[in-house]
């Protein structure tokens, strides 16, 4: 069996989330490939070629392939799949954007953001914003997947596959980019952060939400992240949102602030090392799941929690 | 312009979901099912492009069909769609679970017969959280898509689109006849009036079989088994900031 996992990458580098999508190509057993589609991605594909465990990249360059479109990924995979038994691509938007039409090219049913690899066909993922969870089984001859990565270790590095050039898809296609707005931050990268610190509608309003999460996510290295109530009352950006329509995280120490926990927040979340929660609310569904829960005032609490890790060397 | 919109019935987000005890699926008896939120996004766009409003000038759309595959009770959702502003809806009647690919092919069918300029789908439903079936639908037709839509400018033959993306935003243009598919900030619904609900009584409603299209509605993947998913057990109190810290180190995290 061969499995051809799809980087997510930037060209320059590969995210954290192609080694962990690997991992569960592995656990499915037989050869793992991974597709390199960018635009003078040299540098990834030669990151892609160190990941433990990978037969060789396949890297296509070009510039129908620098913002990664769907119309051209699919132009590229599609005939790739005649050397492949399965396709793997991360639950990112990108992942979710371009396996679809993969998988209706192929003819074939995709299995959408697999949480759990139980051999090489049958797979568990999340239904009803994670209030259920299904286990399936894929017979068909191709099978298309999106793996939702925080659900998988990364695999290790050190490896040195080989590089195999393809031809990148030549266009023209009936969608093109204009422009991008990325928010530019210093902080680790939410999807993948060790450490989060989000805020819920008790902030009250951007300022506050700001003044009161970004010292705190400083002092822990932690990325910023919010509930969809703090999203869609304007206090933070819509790529703040964790849940089940926004970011699922999985980071080691995750603190929740002023946030009551609705069930779609909890489906991005829960599966975090370790939970705190901080509300004043001593009733909110958040405390039946945070590790620690501190009955608080978030405006006392904070400053309170920054001086005692402070005072704890942090 | 001609705007098609697949709208798919769900139990109403407002529900709490419940595992039958034999694993063999989600318990959906006797609860409410509604329009899955985000095709109402979709039914909700459609108007505007059609009456005006949200950027778009009235008369941009000249009809705006409703389409619905699931069993008799569907055509509940349609009328919904209809009472938002819709004109008219179509039901493909099928019965049991269709999964995103079959769905994708029916609309295919659907859109072949209807020759619309512009197909409006939600990002995803509710209930199986696919988040396929505009981009298959978009496959199989070899039309451009714009998935994850937080704003819709229609300019002549082509769409601007925003796309809500991991890490920001990302505009696009894509060529009519294309796919879009709605994220949740791209409009807030309206509350259908009652004199709406009443009209929508009126708009008619055309019904169609899988079998019409050719197509076979087998499911391709087997669930084996539905499952709660696993608890997290609730921790502990701590009292102070003081304590939490502790607590912290202890766990390793800090």
């Amino acid at each position: 069996m061969a499995v051809l996992v799809v980087a997510e990458h930037d060209n320059a580098s590969v995210k954290d989330a192609t080694s962990k999508v690997v991992s569960a190509a592995k656990a499915m057993g037989g050869d793992v490939d991974v597709l390199v589609a960018g635009s003078n991605a040299g540098a990834a594909a030669a990151a892609a070629a160190k990941i433990e465990g990978v037969r060789k990249v396949l890297h296509a360059d070009g510039a129908t392939l620098a913002k990664q479109m769907a119309e051209a990924l699919e132009a590229l995979i599609v005939p790739l799949m005649a050397n492949y038994d399965a396709v793997l691509f991360a639950a990112s938007t990108t992942g979710k954007n371009a396996a679809p039409r993969v998988a209706a090219k192929l003819d074939v049913m995709q299995v959408s953001g697999v949480i759990g690899v139980e051999g090489a066909d049958t797979f568990v993922r999340p239904i009803y914003a994670g209030n259920a969870i299904v286990t399936v089984k894929d017979e068909q001859p191709k099978k298309v997947l999106t793996v939702q990565p925080t659900a998988f270790k990364a695999a290790g590095e050190g490896a040195s596959a080989a590089i195999e050039t393809v031809a990148a898809p030549s266009g023209p296609f009936k969608a093109a980019f204009v422009s991008e707005e990325m928010a530019k931050s210093d902080r680790p990268e939410l999807a993948s952060a060790k450490r989060v610190v989000s805020g819920g509608r008790a902030l009250g309003s951007s300022e506050e939400f700001n003044r009161v999460l970004e010292p705190l996510a400083d002092k822990l290295g932690a990325a910023v992240g919010a509930s969809r109530a703090a999203v869609d009352a304007g206090y933070a950006p819509n790529d703040y949102q964790v849940g089940q329509t926004g970011k699922v995280v999985a980071p080691e120490l995750y603190v929740a602030v002023g946030i009551s926990g609705a069930i779609q927040h909890l489906a991005g979340m829960k599966d975090s090392k370790v939970i705190v929660a901080i509300n004043k609310d001593e009733e909110a569904p958040i405390f039946q799941i945070a590790d620690y829960g501190l009955v608080a005032d978030y405006k006392t609490a904070v400053p309170e929690l920054m001086d005692e890790l402070t005072k704890a060397g942090v | 312009m001609k705007v098609l919109v697949p709208v798919k019935r769900v139990l109403d987000y407002n529900l709490k979901v419940r595992v039958k005890p034999d694993g063999s699926g989600v318990d959906l008896s006797n609860l409410k099912m509604s329009i899955n939120p985000f095709c109402e996004i979709a039914v909700e766009e459609a108007v505007r492009m059609k009456e005006g409003g949200g950027g778009h000038a009235a008369g941009a759309a000249t009809e705006v069909i409703a389409v619905s595959i699931g069993p008799d009770q569907a055509q509940e959702t349609i009328r919904n769609a209809l009472a938002i502003g819709a004109d008219r809806g179509i039901l493909v009647k099928a019965e049991g679970e269709i999964e995103p690919l079959a769905v994708a092919k029916i609309l295919k069918g659907v859109i072949e017969a209807e020759k619309p300029d512009l197909v409006i789908l939600g990002k995803q439903a509710i209930d199986d959280d696919a988040n396929q079936t505009g981009q298959m639908l978009a496959a199989l037709l070899g039309w451009p898509q714009a998935t994850f839509a937080s704003k819709i400018v229609l300019q002549g033959a082509k769409a601007t689109v925003t796309r809500e993306v991991d890490g920001g935003l990302q505009t696009i243009d894509v060529e009519l006849p294309a796919i879009i598919t709605t994220d949740l900030r791209l409009n807030e619904p309206r509350y259908a009036s009652l004199p709406n609900i009443m009209k929508a009584k009126k708009k008619p409603i055309d019904v169609k079989a899988p079998a019409d299209f050719g197509v076979d509605t087998t499911p391709r993947l087997k669930v084996v088994n539905t499952a709660e998913p696993g608890k997290r057990a609730g921790g502990v109190k701590v009292k102070t900031a003081g304590e939490l810290v502790g607590k912290l180190k202890e766990a390793g995290v800090i």
